[in-house]
């Protein structure tokens, strides 16, 4: 993990740190055990194209926890996810790049916490964007940090 | 709409209606398999203890997906947009208790035949009665 990030750190327009995926269809198959989604779209290339599609498709969800990564890798561990919102635009084909962007749309403090609003979005190779939205996470801020260690929010019990 | 799709009447009469509530008890593997599953090595669940805020997408869904689908005509779903609101991480060892509900229900033709927009809630309470996350998603079935 990489330095910890800081609400006082981030300005309005700053790049998230891109995240590149590449999943192949045994990743699919990985993602549709641990979540229980069996849509054979996703593992069966006949039945795919028989439902108008060019083949078997990376499930938009699975896209969804990519920028779900993207955001939290960035705010690291002191850092915490409480919003993510996206509509998937486009497909994405196994064994073609998913490329995770954000970029930081504004900050604000609100109930003593500080959030940093995002967009995000996922591109595939054509630089196409297949997914969009919006995250929002809370940050430490430095001076809290000095005082009383790691944030309440994400404290090991 | 001059054409009624059979099945999607069934539908109809469930939106704004509670699923009952399914339990889950969190397990440190089912968090590990759900990291290694997005190809997340985040030290914070790599010993799944704490789960990343879009595990919660893996509760009750295969179960939600299943009962949805005896209730339309569709083969197939395709996920159309997804939302997550994270109030506190969930923990190996928590029971997590979920509430499904259609809160929208959208029919139109489209090029392969009848289509519609479904959008569901779920809220996701924790063994302390705390919420501690809820979703939203549109599918859209085919």
């Amino acid at each position: 993990m990489s330095i910890q990030l800081y609400y006082q750190d981030v300005k309005k327009g700053d790049e998230l740190t891109p995240l590149v995926k590449k999943p192949t269809p045994r990743q699919l198959v990985m993602w549709a055990g641990a979540v229980g989604d069996y849509m054979p779209i996703h593992y069966d290339q006949e039945y795919a194209r028989s439902r108008g599609l060019e083949g078997i498709i990376v499930h938009g969800q699975l896209v969804g926890a990519f920028l779900g990564q993207l955001v939290t890798d960035w705010a690291g561990e002191q850092g915490a996810l409480s919003k993510l919102s996206c509509s998937y635009k486009g497909m994405n084909y196994p064994g073609e790049a998913v490329t995770l962007r954000g970029k930081v749309l504004r900050k604000y403090v609100r109930k003593g916490e500080h959030f940093v609003e995002c967009s995000v979005r996922a591109e595939n190779p054509k630089g196409e964007k297949t997914a969009s939205g919006t995250a929002t996470v809370v940050l430490p801020y430095k001076d809290d940090y000095k005082r009383k260690g790691r944030t309440r929010r994400w404290a090991r019990d | 709409m001059a054409e009624t799709l059979s099945g999607i009447a069934k539908l109809k009469g469930k939106v704004g209606v509670a699923w009952k509530p399914r339990e889950y008890l969190i397990e440190g593997e089912m968090i590990r398999r759900f990291a290694r599953a997005v190809g997340d090595t985040n030290p914070l669940w790599k010993d799944g203890a704490i789960a990343p805020p879009t595990f919660t997408l893996s509760i009750g869904f295969e179960q939600f997906v299943d009962d949805l689908m005896k209730l339309t005509p569709f083969n197939t779903v395709l996920m159309g947009s997804t939302e997550i609101e994270s109030y506190q991480p969930m923990k190996r060892g928590d029971t997590i208790t979920v509430v499904f509900k259609i809160s929208n229900l959208r029919e139109r033709k489209g090029q392969t035949g009848q289509m519609a927009f479904m959008t569901f809630e779920s809220t996701y309470k924790n063994q302390e009665k705390a919420l501690v996350a809820k979703c939203r998603q549109m599918v859209i079935g085919y």
